[in-house]
């Protein structure tokens, strides 16, 4: 019955109305939202805080792009440069996309894909978002008050003894954000193994939730090595301990090999998340099972598990052994081989679909050419040899955007356009949005592919100025940021007059699989009416239709 | 508005006149390393096109129009295992291949020259044995092969010829090693490529490859009258370290001659092999590198001398080795200027005069 209908089933105008009672009318007034202890609540805020960050990390990077339209550094001084880049850094990073889906969307969808009625730790969850705003709110004071220009990544001695900016309360807000998302990661994982409905089984969860569990223990067992080494810095930089100072006998490379074992994982638990957006929005655009469902969900326990061992080589050329350098660069081919099963998975997921272009469709698409290129360009600095040339230039800026914008920024959209109507209530304006869609990608892609060229020409990263000959290529790229910015701002708009004028959505326009979807939007503060149970498989299309057949009946029957 | 479409056209001539991918080949390893990194955009190129083919017939032919009822598909092992298998196989051959170049890059030849690199907030201080210093710029000779001995003063800076291929961090207190053989004359760019504060995007020089005979020439007009190992003299001099390391029979300190490249057995037992790394610390940090025999009545010259004091030291020391004077000898002696030709840097006074020339910036 559905099939022959347009995927999108919204409910008849003229009788559809919002559900009275639903988590957003359930409690009124401005207390009530922060003290509240709704996972769903908790998601909103973390939404609206994260797009604040997004949009001063944003902005930051516009300045970034404006200096580079010229070879000199003439729209600010090398030391403003020097913070803007390392603030764009620390905000996007930390305050941006480590909880960028999983403390929106999954903080959302976990347990109503699950069939409970919050996470396992309600109250830790609500202090995850305390803590994330006040490690964020610490991060724009330190930026008013001076800045930081260590570079993101703290690099030791410039951070420990040669810097007098603000390295000490940016690495405070940095450590305390790292707690947000432990804690984030240890309640998803309590919740993934204490919650789940009767019949949800490991391996009829959807893939969403399989790529949050393995982010989470990534979050849970990495961000602790990260907070040991802030504190290491915090002690070198005012008591001098000296563990990473050679003149009294340290080692400056132990801080990178501490720093990298957390931000190397931290990148695929930046990721992970979005691949689980894209499982899902592949699976229901194209109607059908994910392709190779294990495959999948096993791809995501793997990049996790190998991800830990990769670190070290983010230090080919910094006088780790050769020895070494050839373990990590071997772990660094293993670890791309699953993300490749990923790719190819969703492409033969629309193999004998029934496929439909919706706006997260138009993300997910974008998300699997740049996440291909990023991660190709990712071999490209795993294969030793050519890392030489290519690390610490803006071919490694441009293979990380392109993973992290190109990547994850895109599932983000595609996640936030998903379930938008199950969020709200409300359908987001469709051909505007697929508007938005293909601007950034265009706008993406002029960006960032012109700096995988300055890269190869060896053009070094967070330079302020640089030799002439590189300025055309910077214009490009700075041409298509202001593209890209228009790309982002679209969403905003249409987003926030979607909330008042959006068509009602009903329960679920996709017609998806997900527990989530057999509720009503937005859903009730206890999520279900009455315990679901998981009788079927993952992404089981025919069992939503003779649902559906059985609920018309019994709609029929009742009225007769 | 009439202003803006010849600025505009000026920039799209100049793009595509000036359109190089990649940087000048410029080292005996640059060839080398683009034939890899062609072979991985080919690939590159090749996945990303079936991905793309796929994803876009898949979309016309299943589209929701053409294809209305969706076929449920599980998933299939033959497919699955030969997507993990042949992107294996791919990323297994880049992993060899790419281990070999880096394996070359890293391993200097044994007749290579040294030529000594401190970094240092913001700039690069190039060290020539023969005494020749340079500021932000590095002369070398084409077709000799040429090692680097890179340390830093203060912070991580890396010492980056993208038209060589080659970079390296040069890391405080720690002596790295890079090496290329340029084969083509000319000017070149060099870039601290690791973020190191204030002026980072300023700690960018020249490289000038230039023939033998121009390089001789440069040799002898830049020289500052002493070698680098008269310079360590001098230094050893003034520091009194003679006062206990002069060979005597009754010395408190042990003999320097040929102590370079030797075995050493510590006062606390340990084996070391004296090279640059475990000279460095013996100077900077002596109490814990005694050698069996000696009392540890050293002092520390730990923020006494600079890096280039130690590297000038350093040579001194290996000077004194006779092994490394012939080495030195052959490796170079067609390069010294005739005056010093067969010159040991340290056993012979100067000839050469001139007043020093630093940092010779090209324009």
């Amino acid at each position: 019955m559905s099939s022959s209908a347009t995927i999108v089933r919204l409910p008849d105008q003229s009788t559809a109305r919002i559900p009275k009672l639903n988590y957003l009318s359930k409690e009124n007034g401005i207390l009530s939202w922060l003290l509240t202890g709704d996972h769903k609540r908790i998601a909103i805020l973390y939404l609206i805080s994260i797009t604040f960050f997004f949009f001063i990390g944003g902005a930051l990077a516009g300045l970034i792009r404006l200096e580079l339209l010229t070879p000199q550094s003439d729209l600010m001084a090398t030391d403003t440069y020097n913070k803007v880049f390392t603030m764009h850094g620390i905000i996007m990073i930390f305050f941006f996309l480590v909880p960028s889906v999983p403390a929106t969307l999954g903080n959302f969808f976990i347990p109503m894909m699950l069939g409970a009625k919050d996470l396992a730790l309600p109250k830790v969850n609500l202090l995850s978002w305390y803590l994330y705003m006040g490690a964020g709110i610490l991060a724009l004071y330190t930026m008013m008050t001076g800045g930081v220009d260590t570079g993101w990544t703290f690099t030791t001695p410039l951070s420990t003894h040669y810097v007098n900016t603000n390295v000490l309360t940016t690495g405070l807000a940095v450590f305390i954000a790292g707690f947000s998302s432990i804690f984030t990661g240890l309640n998803f994982i309590v919740t993934i193994h204490k919650m789940r409905a009767p019949g949800m089984t490991w391996f009829r969860m959807p893939l969403f939730v399989w790529a949050h569990y393995a982010a989470s223990i990534l979050m849970v067992l990495g961000t602790p090595v990260l907070a040991i080494a802030i504190v290491l810095v915090a002690l070198e930089r005012t008591i001098g301990i000296g563990v990473f100072d050679p003149t009294k006998g340290g080692d400056p490379l132990l801080f990178q090999h501490l720093f990298w074992f957390y931000s190397h994982p931290a990148v695929y638990i930046m990721i992970l998340p979005g691949m689980g957006v894209i499982s899902e929005v592949i699976s229901t655009f194209s109607r059908k099972r994910v392709f190779g469902y294990t495959a999948v969900a096993f791809s995501s326990v793997a990049i996790a598990v190998f991800g830990f061992f990769v670190w070290a080589h983010h230090m080919f050329i910094m006088g780790i052994s050769n020895y070494s350098t050839l373990v990590f660069s071997l772990l660094t081919m293993l670890v791309a081989v699953p993300s490749a099963i990923k790719i190819f998975n969703w492409t033969f997921t629309l193999y004998k679909g029934s496929i439909t272009f919706e706006t997260p469709m138009l993300y997910a698409f974008g998300f699997m050419g740049l996440f291909t290129i990023g991660g190709m360009t990712g071999v490209f600095l795993g294969t030793s040899g050519t890392d030489i040339h290519l690390t610490e230039t803006y071919f490694i800026v441009a293979h990380f955007h392109f993973v992290m914008v190109g990547g994850m920024l895109m599932a983000f959209l595609a996640g936030i356009h998903f379930w938008w109507p199950k969020m709200t209530g409300r359908m987001y304006p469709e051909k505007i949005s697929q508007l938005a869609a293909v601007v950034t990608f265009i706008g993406f892609n002029l960006t960032f592919f012109p700096q995988f060229i300055l890269g190869t020409l060896g053009m070094p990263r967070r330079y302020a100025s640089y030799p002439p000959e590189f300025q055309i290529l910077n214009v490009f790229s700075t041409a298509g940021a202001s593209i890209l910015g228009v790309g982002y701002l679209l969403p905003v708009l249409y987003l926030t007059w979607s909330l008042k004028y959006g068509e009602i959505a009903g329960n679920n326009p996709w017609q998806a699989t997900g527990l989530e979807w057999q509720t009503q939007s937005p859903p009730l503060t206890e999520n279900f009416t009455e315990m679901p149970i998981m009788d079927h498989e993952a992404y089981d299309y025919e069992w939503l239709e003779n649902q559906q057949a059985l609920q018309k009946e019994a709609e029929v029957t009742s009225a007769g | 508005m009439s202003h803006i479409s010849p600025v505009i056209w000026q920039f799209l001539v100049k793009w595509l006149t000036n359109s190089a991918l990649f940087p000048p080949e410029a080292s005996r390893l640059a060839p080398q390393m683009d034939a890899l990194l062609f072979f991985l955009i080919l690939v590159s190129l090749i996945g990303l096109t079936i991905v793309v083919l796929l994803v876009v017939s898949f979309s016309i032919l299943y589209s929701k129009k053409r294809h209305p009822v969706a076929v449920q598909v599980e998933g299939s092992t033959l497919l699955e295992a030969t997507w993990t298998i042949i992107p294996l196989g791919l990323f297994l051959v880049m992993f060899v291949w790419g281990a070999l170049i880096y394996f070359r890059v890293f391993t200097p030849p044994a007749n290579a020259m040294n030529i000594y690199v401190v970094g240092k907030q913001w700039m690069w201080k190039a060290e020539h044995p023969g005494g020749q210093h340079e500021i932000n710029s590095l002369h070398v000779p084409m077709g000799k092969a040429v090692q680097l001995t890179l340390i830093s003063q203060d912070v991580f800076h890396s010492f980056s010829i993208p038209a060589f291929r080659v970079k390296r961090e040069a890391i405080p207190g720690r002596y790295t090693t890079v090496w290329f053989e340029a084969t083509v004359p000319g000017t070149y760019h060099l870039f601290c490529t690791q973020y190191c504060g204030t002026n980072h995007s300023q700690m960018i020089g020249d490289v000038v490859v230039m023939t033998p005979e121009d390089y001789r020439k440069w040799l002898a007009e830049s020289t500052s009258g002493m070698s680098l190992a008269q310079n360590g003299e001098r230094l050893f001099a003034s520091l009194s370290c003679a006062a206990c390391h002069n060979a005597r029979p009754d010395a408190r300190g042990p003999s320097l001659a040929n102590v370079y490249g030797s075995k050493l057995t510590l006062s606390n037992g340990g084996a070391v092999t004296a090279d640059d790394a475990y000279l460095r610390e013996a100077i900077l940090n002596p109490s814990q590198h005694v050698t069996q025999g000696y009392a540890p009545i050293m002092p520390t010259y730990q923020g006494q001398i600079s890096e280039e004091g130690v590297i000038a030291l350093l040579e001194y020391i290996k000077n004194l080795n006779s092994d490394y004077r012939v080495q030195q000898t052959l490796t170079t002696t067609d390069l010294l200027p005739e005056s010093e030709g067969k010159a040991a840097p340290a056993a012979q006074k100067s000839a050469g005069q001139g007043p020093a020339t630093q940092g010779k910036v090209k324009p």
